[in-house]
């Protein structure tokens, strides 16, 4: 570049000839050089500017473009992944406490069409409703005529159905991977199971959620991908629990009854080894909910958890025990039964308007005395009654990890009077389910310490808080054992296994109020074993029983939930490992060999 | 000396060249093949998640039974009874065998007279 110098001598001279002053001049082109170089060092920054706003549109174009492309594309499998058997896209498994699955999944496929790209669609339509005769043809050909572009056409295809499907040659005909939960032992725990079903669904995947059991409770975690390998393991065992079914089963056939429950349960670790009720279903097929009807009577009602019912005389153990474990009575105080007893207005009255007369307490639960039972509660008053039944559980539901359980909350009186203290104190004005009664049975047989009913398998025993004594535990079981051996649970004794239990026989309440009905019941029978060390609770409950072998039908528990709650424990009691008292067998005669 | 520096960093960016050219087809390689034992794991996994779930089908309870109660008359099973348990002393214990001789030796004539 050529500096232009600031004083030309040519024009300084000039000027100096014309008498003017130089400096001018020299100001000047100071001036001009000063603009050049402005200029020059704006276009400069300029163009700085310009690549510095070309690169960050660039970087921030890439940006949302990147994320346009992530949030519009298919999500696919890491390439090469280091995440190997530790990350599972899948549902856990649930097993039972040995392992055997109860839950698991299996890869189908879903078929959908887009009719768009079908060549023949009638005759695609006639070929589908060849294989799939659920399906309508009609319906089809105006779905694949009409102007949809997308529509599924079953969610869940097998093997054989694809094959087939296949064989049409349709394009407009496609599949996508479906995972589908499955449950192998069919009806086998359904109330425990519950069941799934898809929630969002797209062409290549769909979730599979829990929609009722333990599948709902425990969603999140069978739905985590970092413990899908492991399987949820349950205190549920899948012989036992299949035993203990066919029995029930067969038990409410033979009973008349319309339902049945039954609830076997560890004593010390509170894990339930089998929870049945029935009718059931087929979980893999779960039925819709009643739209009509009472809800109690649809398959899907659970009556071990949500069903609360007035449980009758099994209540009266709680009573005595509470009247022992405070120093009230002990097991052979006397006590007079006969009548009148006029609690509130109301008179107490036996079964069949018997009098026992003067019995002890231990005989009270033998003979199943409402009167005696009545004196105990009111020597025990209203406020203790309440905080010994709070202490055993039955004030609030029972926690099963399954979402039915909090529908299962005790149904108790408004008022604690005088009058609910001496009926409660015999099971009726109070409503709990058969799993709670089996939490309260299993305070008492494990000698005093409440337990938690539980789903999932525990390493160790439960340390619950003390209710009662170990010697008032011990005492109750013996009178328990005596209601079997000389009570009205004669029919439950089980050679090798002594059984003890308390019987109880709840008229049902009308279900429009007032009153109860004359000849319907709830028979429930209440028992552990072995009796001298117990270790298993089992409650039986029959809905409607009444037993006809006899002159006159008999609906007491004594004849109805009893036998079969026998009929268990003999099945059962083996498969537990539980070792029976075997009676010392004939000695050989002997014989003299000397001679 | 300035040409020789030159060549001598034109046959190194040529050599890192030819490395790195190997290199990434070599992880490219190593890539295809985890991803195609991944794949083969994968699939051995839903055969056996299928084998698993065709096992308990197949040993459900109520099938057992069910072939337990058809061949009654061949296997003649039944449920685990209290009976069927015993203890130990009422096992006979198994009668001593006699062992079987395998070389007699003659006594009579060897006994000597003193």
């Amino acid at each position: 570049m050529i500096r232009t110098p600031l004083r030309p001598l040519a024009r300084i001279l000039e000027a100096r000839a014309k008498g003017e002053n130089p400096d001018a001049i020299e100001r000047e082109n100071l001036r001009l050089r000063h603009e050049e170089m402005r200029d020059r060092a704006r276009k400069r920054a300029e163009g700085r500017l310009l690549v510095m706003g070309v690169m960050f549109f660039c970087a921030f174009a890439m940006i949302g473009g990147r994320m346009g492309v992530l949030a519009n594309s298919e999500p696919t499998e890491p390439r090469a992944s280091i995440a190997g058997a530790d990350i599972y896209a899948q549902r856990a498994d649930i097993v039972d406490r040995k392992g055997r699955i109860l839950a698991t999944n299996i890869e189908t496929h879903s078929l959908y069409a887009q009719p768009p790209q079908m060549i023949d669609p009638e005759g695609a339509a006639d070929a589908l409703v060849k294989i799939f005769p659920d399906l309508k043809r009609e319906r089809l050909i105006e779905d694949f005529l009409g102007k949809r572009k997308f529509l599924w056409i079953k969610k869940k295809i097998s093997p054989e159905q694809k094959q087939a499907v296949h064989e049409i040659g349709e394009p407009g005909l496609l599949f996508g991977p479906r995972e589908m939960r499955l449950y192998p032992n069919g009806t086998l725990a359904a109330h425990v199971m519950g069941g799934v079903s898809f929630g969002r669904e797209g062409v290549h995947a769909a979730e599979v959620i829990g929609v009722a059991g333990i599948e709902k409770f425990f969603d999140e975690r069978l739905r985590d991908p970092g413990r899908g390998a492991e399987p949820l393991r349950l205190s549920l065992d899948l012989s036992i629990q299949a035993a203990v079914e066919r029995v029930l089963y067969g038990g409410m056939k033979i009973m008349n009854a319309k339902g049945a429950a039954a609830v076997l349960m560890e004593v010390h670790t509170g894990e339930v080894i089998s929870i049945a009720s029935l009718p059931d279903f087929d979980p893999n097929n779960r039925p819709r909910p009643p739209t009509k009807g009472s809800p109690s009577d649809s398959p899907l009602f659970n009556r071990a958890v949500q069903g609360v019912y007035e449980l009758g005389s099994t209540f009266k153990i709680f009573a005595a025990a509470q009247a022992m474990d405070l120093g009230l009575v002990n097991a052979s105080t006397l006590i007079n039964t006969s009548g009148p007893l006029k609690v509130g207005g109301h008179r107490i009255g036996e079964f069949k308007k018997k009098d026992y007369g003067t019995l002890s307490v231990s005989e009270i639960i033998v003979q199943s005395s409402n009167r005696g039972t009545a004196r105990m509660a009111l020597q025990i008053g209203p406020k203790r009654q309440k905080e010994f039944l709070k202490s055993l559980g039955l004030f609030e539901h029972t926690g099963l990890e399954i979402v039915e359980s909090k529908g299962g909350a005790p149904l108790l009186p408004k008022r604690w009077t005088d009058l609910s203290t001496v009926t409660i104190s015999y099971g009726h004005g109070i409503s709990a389910s058969p799993l709670h009664l089996a939490a309260g049975y299993a305070a008492i047989a494990n000698g005093g310490t409440r337990v938690q009913p539980t789903l999932l398998k525990q390493p160790h025993n439960q340390l619950g808080e003390r209710v009662m004594s170990k010697q008032t535990a011990k005492a109750a079981q013996v009178m328990l054992r005596e209601v079997v051996t000389s009570g009205t649970a004669s029919l439950g004794e089980v050679p090798g296994y002594a059984v003890a239990g308390k019987t109880g026989t709840a008229d049902k309440p009308k279900e429009s109020g007032g009153g109860y009905h004359k000849d319907k019941v709830i028979a429930t029978f209440a028992s552990f074993f072995p009796a001298n060390d117990p270790k298993y609770v089992l409650i039986v409950t029959l809905d409607e029983p009444v037993e006809t072998s006899g002159s006159e039908p008999r609906r007491t528990a004594g004849w109805t939930a009893v036998p079969v709650a026998a009929e268990i424990i003999r099945r059962v009691a083996p498969l537990l490992g539980l070792r029976p008292e075997i009676e010392p067998a004939e000695l050989n005669s002997i014989t003299l060999t000397s001679n | 000396m300035r040409s020789l520096f030159i060549f001598l960093s034109a046959v190194a960016v040529i050599g890192l060249a030819f490395w790195a050219y190997r290199e990434n087809y070599q992880t490219q390689d190593a890539q295809a093949k985890a991803e195609h034992a991944q794949h083969q794991i994968s699939e051995a996994r839903e055969r056996l998640r299928v084998l698993n779930a065709e096992w308990a089908y197949l040993n459900r309870p109520q099938r057992l039974r069910d072939l337990a109660d058809l061949n009654f008359d061949k296997l003649g099973l039944v449920t685990l009874r209290a009976e069927q348990f015993g203890k130990i002393d009422q096992v006979a214990y198994p009668q001593e065998l006699e062992l079987p001789i395998t070389q007699p030796i003659d006594v009579i004539n060897m006994e000597q007279q003193p």
